[in-house]
């Protein structure tokens, strides 16, 4: 099953990557490429197979994620973590107009 | 002074033969000097003033076997002190506001940061070509690849520009680019090492290491990075351990697994040449070849380039041009500042593969493909649990190929993933692999490009690979060559 072009808007549109005609167009072809690749993962049968999401519980199958307690550990840094931003004010990052 | 492993230079730091601060200068002029694009940051005001720290730590007692000892930090882990670019644009000149882990944990033994390493964006790659900073050249041919994604990190230590370098592995760019340019290099099981400050690629395969020059070095190093750390919700807590505790111990009676489809038709004969002369030392070593299958293989290309690309996807929605990265200057509404900023900041590879994460996990698509990929995870990872119950540590070759031209495979992403063949697998089932440098390619081009050989353990068994790989570097000198003019 190969893409189409507007498989490929569609796609660049969730990732919100902008791609000009003749870079869909390209990147097309490459994609088509890779899935061609991708696509004898469909002459597995995986039936009964769990999927293995974290590889350490292939050896402890009783793995789970680490909880902590709900308890303030940092220091507001907001300003130190402020400095890279490209617009700020007040405390706030600045971006255009989202609400009219 | 530059071709001494850290074991030699820390005698050296100790017994004030040499200051941290000669050191730094005789490494920071070589990296001065050198023309391979190793280094994307290097600021030697800094450097300096941590080698000044690691003298005064080394004047009074307070120093430990690593105080002193320049190291160099691929730039896909943040430091305060140097930009963090993760050789992409998207960052050219973030400057990060904490430190990872790793680099927190190097600066507390007393290592002194000699530069931040090139890389391939974001970590993905396997040539170090995807560099927004340009390609790395590999120091035994300048034509050539050094490997990646940790292009920068291999080509440092095989052109000993440093004598210690932090790497990441995802689908083998630690062992890979340690491979192509003769040097030695370990990726830790999964959940060893914190990635905490370790920008992002693909999660679930992520894990930090060192490359060095020799096993024993390697170990120093992860003895020092490795450690459960509260910030990286996937660290394991484990009882501390002392990697270079079985680094002495004979090899006699060690079953070596040899996977028959790792010497399959897409070998070219002068690595093979290589890896089965190393096998026949080892034999000479006291150890057992055991053939072995791991049927699922060549599936580990597929599913590793569904579930990285996946993860990816989702790690790189951050970059946004909000709180930090490249903004467009050029937009309309936010939408468009998006779309604008992330296509601007990011190279072509990671945006493929943005895309392919985004439509394998797209409404219609997850369950053929995401979870298809994550079921066959699971059956790799079971043809390596039933593998170690015939043999103790599996060995081939690290790739099918010594390193190719600069520009050779620039156009063509399916030849570059289809040479990740051998590698993949470990990532994907989590478990630690090492890289040795064991010979070099045939032929007129070749005879200079290093052969690298794999070594696979069960989990947790990086104390073993090291020993493994420390014999095999007592009674070889491969790991002590060195390009021509070094």
């Amino acid at each position: 099953m190969s893409l189409t072009l507007s498989d490929v808007t569609h796609i660049s549109d969730l990732a919100l990557l902008e791609l000009s005609d003749d870079q869909a167009r390209k990147t097309l072809g490459q994609l088509n490429g890779i899935f061609e690749l991708v696509n004898q993962m469909s002459t597995v049968d995986t039936t009964g197979i769990e999927p293995l999401s974290h590889p350490i519980a292939v050896c402890m199958p009783d793995l789970s994620l680490r909880l902590r307690e709900d308890a303030v550990l940092e220091p507001n840094l907001r300003d130190t973590y402020q400095k890279s931003a490209p617009a700020t004010q007040d405390g706030l990052y600045l971006v255009p107009k989202v609400i009219e | 002074m530059h071709t001494k492993s850290i074991k030699e230079l820390s005698t050296l730091l100790q017994s004030k033969q040499i200051s941290a601060t000669e050191l730094a200068k005789l490494f920071l002029a070589r990296i001065g000097q050198s023309d391979l694009n190793a280094f994307i940051h290097v600021d030697e005001t800094l450097t300096l003033q941590q080698a000044d720290e690691a003298d005064a730590s080394l004047a009074f007692s307070g120093a430990g076997m690593l105080t002193g000892i320049p190291i160099a930090h691929k730039d896909i882990f943040v430091t305060r002190d140097w930009r963090s670019t993760a050789g992409s644009k998207m960052l050219a000149n973030y400057v990060s506001p904490f430190d990872a882990t790793v680099v927190t944990k190097f600066r507390d033994a007393g290592m002194v940061t000699l530069g931040k390493l090139n890389c391939d964006e974001f970590a993905m790659g396997s040539s170090n070509e995807n560099s927004f900073f340009g390609p790395v050249k590999n120091p035994w041919d300048k034509a050539a690849i050094p490997g990646g994604s940790s292009g920068g990190s291999a080509a440092a230590i095989a052109a000993r520009l440093a004598p210690a370098a932090t790497a990441t592995d995802t689908g083998g760019s630690i062992r890979q680019p340690a491979s192509l340019c003769g040097v030695t290099g370990i990726k830790p099981t999964y959940g060893r090492v914190s990635r905490f400050g370790m920008i992002a690629y693909a999660s679930s395969l992520d894990q930090g290491g060192p490359i060095a020059k020799t096993a024993e070095d390697c170990a120093l190093l992860l003895n020092a990075m490795a450690g459960f750390d509260p910030r990286d919700s996937t660290s394991l807590r484990r009882s501390d351990e002392d990697f270079t505790r079985d680094l002495t111990q004979p090899l006699s009676g060690l079953r070596i697994g040899v996977p028959k489809e790792y010497f399959g038709a897409g070998l070219a004969s002068d690595v093979e040449l290589a890896v089965r002369a190393a096998l026949t030392e080892y034999e000479k070593l006291g150890a057992r070849l055991v053939d072995i299958s791991l049927p699922n293989t060549s599936l580990s290309i597929p599913v590793y380039y569904v579930i990285a690309p996946a993860e990816a996807s989702s790690n790189l929605s951050r970059f946004d041009g909000v709180r930090y990265g490249h903004r467009a200057k050029d937009y309309g509404d936010l939408q468009d500042m998006y779309r604008k900023s992330r296509a601007e900041g990011f190279g072509e590879e990671v945006q493929r593969r943005i895309l392919i994460g985004t439509y394998v996990l797209s409404h219609g698509y997850y369950d053929a493909y995401y979870l298809q990929a994550q079921r066959i995870r699971r059956l790799i990872a079971q043809d390596f649990q039933q593998a170690f119950g015939q043999c103790d540590v599996i060995m081939g070759p690290v790739s099918p190929t010594v390193a190719w031209d600069i520009g050779d495979k620039a156009d063509d992403p399916v030849a570059n993933y289809l040479g990740d063949i051998f590698t993949l697998s470990t990532n994907l089932a989590g478990l630690p692999g090492m890289s040795v440098p064991c010979g070099f390619g045939q032929g007129e081009k070749n005879a200079s490009r290093p052969v690298g050989l794999q070594l696979t353990g069960n989990y947790f068994e990086e104390a073993r690979l090291l020993n493994i790989a420390h014999q095999f570097q007592l009674a070889t000198d491969w790991h002590l060559r060195a390009p021509n003019n070094i």
